[in-house]
């Protein structure tokens, strides 16, 4: 096995400069080592936690194998001995409506990470798109279908893309600090919903005053259903805008100007500087851009499976998604395919912790939601330590190459 | 000249004429031009909030002329904005006035405050170390289960308070491990914090309590009694009446807090440990050369962050407002709004216990807004963040953190 060249050390892609230097440095170095040992790692410890609150290791193997039955992925790794093929079908529609969503707020923090910014905001931008979209949805009722959903989402998108903006004009002028700016405009937009929908608000539906939500968007503004029973949350064709999303966000970063200017202020904003490139120009776009696929996911949900919002709601929809994008995020490395494949991850944890133990008869079903955040706290948490795990994993190459007991010298030489 | 002495020294009319001091007096005459429209003082008149008004803005514009524009035209500012508020409260009907501004607001103010300030300090000792807590609203969270858990389990409120401080530093210690010896990256790893929070919290109450709620029997935090000022009286009237209401029963804790910030304020800036402290959130490298070590400060700072974030958390569950209950993700954002406080208050003990005051005060007065209109009082919950968009933007003063603020620190 030849080595594959000279791989920057951990510690050294830990210290270099910006966020993105990092993850790029991280990516050459660890390929997709990082994110599967994180998975792998993140999965072990909440089989742990089961495993030790309902006393019984067996159990909590069962809970892992129903939650990955009830995301239906049992259906595309085993269509023929599945003999209830159509409820797996169905599970498997109900996780990739979950997964819509997430796959745009993955790649709204993708984008932002790209440019060396931290876009947690995408909770308040989602939120944006969502309201702007209900708002929309049902005051334009009669309008030509095909013209009002197109207007929905692109005055949502907008919408979301100026609200994030307001980060990136901050940050690109002031200098404020962009993770700052995001969580305080997250609860702007969280509030500010709770106000619109919320008894007396302009948005509050009308049907019933006390109950604080909103209108139902007009049947014209709903995304057709291709998947499952019609208007019955079936698979809505929002998933296709994701699916060219993410054709979007590799062409625009890697194939366009604009996606040049874009990883080169990430990579080094004084280098891209002295190179010519706005780098306060590129700061505001980043942001925008990162905004907008924020937004679309929330026009998604509206016009697809909500079609109402209602405040205070604890669905892992409307209070988590754009954090979930975090994980995304990290997990697909801030790549196209890698958050593709990281929004189906989490998509289906989402749905199968939902569903295949909301059924359970091994586990208490209530438990299950939280299961999911256990998870994905575990690998952002890991994912963050990427420098433990290539540690690990370059020793490893190293102990192969040296007699142990001089590999732990020549770790701290390089250090 | 910044120093106390330096200050004694100088003539007390040069201090009244510096810009900097008229600028916030009018700042402080404008929130006095509102306050006089509502009760205790209550006056009917437009005539008074008026002047008062229109005296905060010359202060302001005198200001602006002698060069600290942004501080004059926020007396400016809060000089037309206490007019404004002046006229619309002689306007409602005094009934409406006296049920929304009487001495329980004062209560409720500081009520709110409590896990604000706590949360604050702590996130200001993290990150005048050099380490940014993004992950306060989780240690609040823990706080608020554990400490609920514990007082049950243990039948005391003490024993709460230790195993909410105890697991607030242990996750805070997790999170120092992450941050400061594999040097992730901080604001990823606070999230993890606050996910996990979520998650294990949830699931803790769910299977230590199958789904049903904490009893109702469990050992809250006390309040204190202050001698003299009745709490509830029968005929409220007068001062002493006034201040029983407002102080006089207030949770332990809360008196916890106001002293917190003291012994706070002391420790950064007073104390040798302070100075390390400070010089580890400034320039690690130079604090490491003169022998101060930089990992230990750190690991110190952060874990105490936990605890403070912890111990406003279980106000949460244990103190007056919540009575011995929890609730799923029941923090609801505190944690961040804590995190507002400290830098509103400009990563200062004293700065971000006024900010968490000021927040706290919002969220009293949403409540108190409900007698008007039921969606009016939501939107005084955005204040706290749209104060601190205003301040990180540098409109009012500029906000300063610490220079290594939220970067790893590798040993040579």
């Amino acid at each position: 096995m030849t080595d594959p060249g000279p791989s920057p050390s951990p510690e050294e892609a830990a210290q270099t400069g910006t966020l993105a230097t990092r993850l790029a440095l991280k990516q050459r170095a660890g390929g997709i080592v990082v994110p599967i040992v994180t998975v792998i790692f993140a999965l072990v410890m909440s089989w742990i936690i089961v495993a030790a609150t309902q006393h019984s290791a067996h159990t909590a193997l069962v809970v892992f194998k129903e939650i990955f039955d009830g995301s239906g992925l049992n259906w595309v790794f085993h269509p023929s001995t599945n003999t209830f093929t159509s409820i797996s079908a169905y599970n498997l529609s109900q996780t990739l409506l979950q997964t819509t969503p997430l796959i745009l707020t993955g790649l709204a923090v993708a984008f932002a990470f790209r440019c060396g910014m931290f876009n947690i905001g995408a909770n308040g931008q989602y939120l944006v798109g969502l309201m702007v979209a209900n708002w929309l949805g049902v005051d334009l009722a009669g309008l030509n279908p095909f013209l009002h959903i197109l207007l929905c989402i692109v005055a949502g998108t907008l919408a979301a893309a100026a609200f994030a903006g307001i980060a990136g004009v901050l940050k690109a002028t002031v200098g404020a600090h962009e993770v700052i700016t995001t969580i305080m405009l997250n609860w702007i937009a969280y509030w500010t919903a709770s106000w619109l929908v919320g008894v007396g608000g302009p948005l509050q539906n009308a049907s019933d005053p006390t109950a604080p939500i909103s209108n139902q968007v007009s049947p014209g503004a709903r995304l057709p259903d291709f998947w499952g029973k019609q208007g019955f949350s079936g698979l809505h064709i929002g998933i296709f805008l994701s699916l060219a999303a993410v054709v979007v966000f590799w062409v625009l970063l890697n194939r366009t100007t604009l996606g040049y200017e874009v990883r080169a202020v990430g990579f080094n904003p004084d280098a891209a500087a002295y190179g010519g490139i706005n780098v306060k120009k590129n700061l505001i776009r980043a942001m925008a851009i990162s905004g907008a696929f924020a937004g679309l996911a929330g026009t998604l949900d509206m016009l697809g499976g909500a079609q109402n919002y209602q405040i205070g709601q604890l669905d892992i929809p409307f209070i988590q998604v754009g954090f979930i994008g975090i994980a995304v995020a990290l997990l697909g490395r801030t790549t196209a395919v890698g958050t593709l494949i990281g929004a189906l991850f989490f998509g289906g944890l989402l749905y199968g912790s939902f569903h295949g133990l909301g059924s359970s008869s091994v586990i208490d079903p209530t438990l299950a939601s939280n299961l999911t955040y256990i998870v994905q706290g575990l690998v952002v948490l890991f994912i963050g330590a990427d420098v433990l795990i290539l540690y690990v994993w370059n020793s490893r190459k190293r102990l192969r190459r040296k007699p142990p007991g001089t590999a732990a010298k020549g770790a701290e030489a390089a250090a | 000249m910044n120093t106390w002495t330096g200050r004694l020294e100088n003539p007390l009319s040069t201090r009244l004429r510096d810009p900097g001091t008229t600028g916030a007096l009018g700042i402080l005459l404008g929130a006095f031009a509102a306050f006089l429209a509502i009760p205790p003082i209550e006056a009917r008149t437009v005539t008074w909030p008026i002047l008062v008004g229109i005296v905060a803005a010359t202060f302001g514009v005198w200001t602006v002329t002698r060069g600290r524009r942004r501080l004059g035209w926020g007396a400016v500012a809060a000089g037309l904005l206490g007019i404004g508020l002046g006229i619309l409260a002689t306007r409602s009907s005094a009934a409406n006035l006296e049920s929304a501004f009487d001495a329980t607001l004062v209560a409720q103010t500081l009520g709110f405050s409590t896990p604000l300030v706590f949360g604050a300090i702590g996130g200001m000792f993290s990150e005048r170390s050099g380490v940014v807590n993004i992950g306060l609203e989780g240690m609040m969270l823990m706080g608020a289960f554990w400490g609920v858990y514990g007082a049950d389990k243990g039948g005391t409120w003490i024993v709460g308070l230790l195993v909410a401080a105890g697991v607030g530093g242990l996750v805070a210690l997790v999170y120092a491990f992450f941050a400061i010896h594999l040097r992730a990256d901080q604001i990823v790893g606070g999230t993890a914090i606050n996910f996990l929070a979520v998650g294990i919290t949830g699931y803790f109450f769910i299977q230590l309590y199958n789904n049903n709620p904490i009893p109702n029997d469990v050992s809250l935090l006390p309040n204190l009694h202050v001698p003299g000022l009745p709490a509830n009286p029968s005929n409220p009237h007068g001062f002493v009446d006034f201040l029983g209401q407002s102080i006089g029963d207030l949770s332990v804790l809360t008196w916890a807090a106001l002293v917190l910030v003291f012994v706070a304020y002391l420790v950064v800036f007073k104390t040798p440990i302070g100075l390390r402290i400070r010089a580890c959130g400034e320039h690690p490298r130079a604090a490491d050369t003169v022998g101060i070590n930089v990992y230990a400060i750190r690991y110190g700072c952060v874990v105490l962050s936990g605890v403070l974030a912890a111990l406003g958390g279980i106000y949460l569950s244990e103190g007056p407002q919540g009575n011995g209950t929890f609730i799923f993700n029941m923090t609801n954002g505190r944690g961040f709004i804590a995190l507002a406080a400290m830098i509103f208050g400009n990563w200062r003990p004293a700065g971000a216990a006024a900010a968490a005051l000021l927040f706290g005060f919002s969220s009293a007065l949403a409540l108190k807004l409900q007698v008007y209109s039921s969606s009016a009082g939501t939107l005084f919950q955005i204040l706290p963040y749209v104060l601190t968009l205003i301040a990180v933007a540098g409109v009012i003063g500029r906000t300063i953190a610490p220079a290594a603020d939220g970067k790893p620190y590798a040993k040579q």
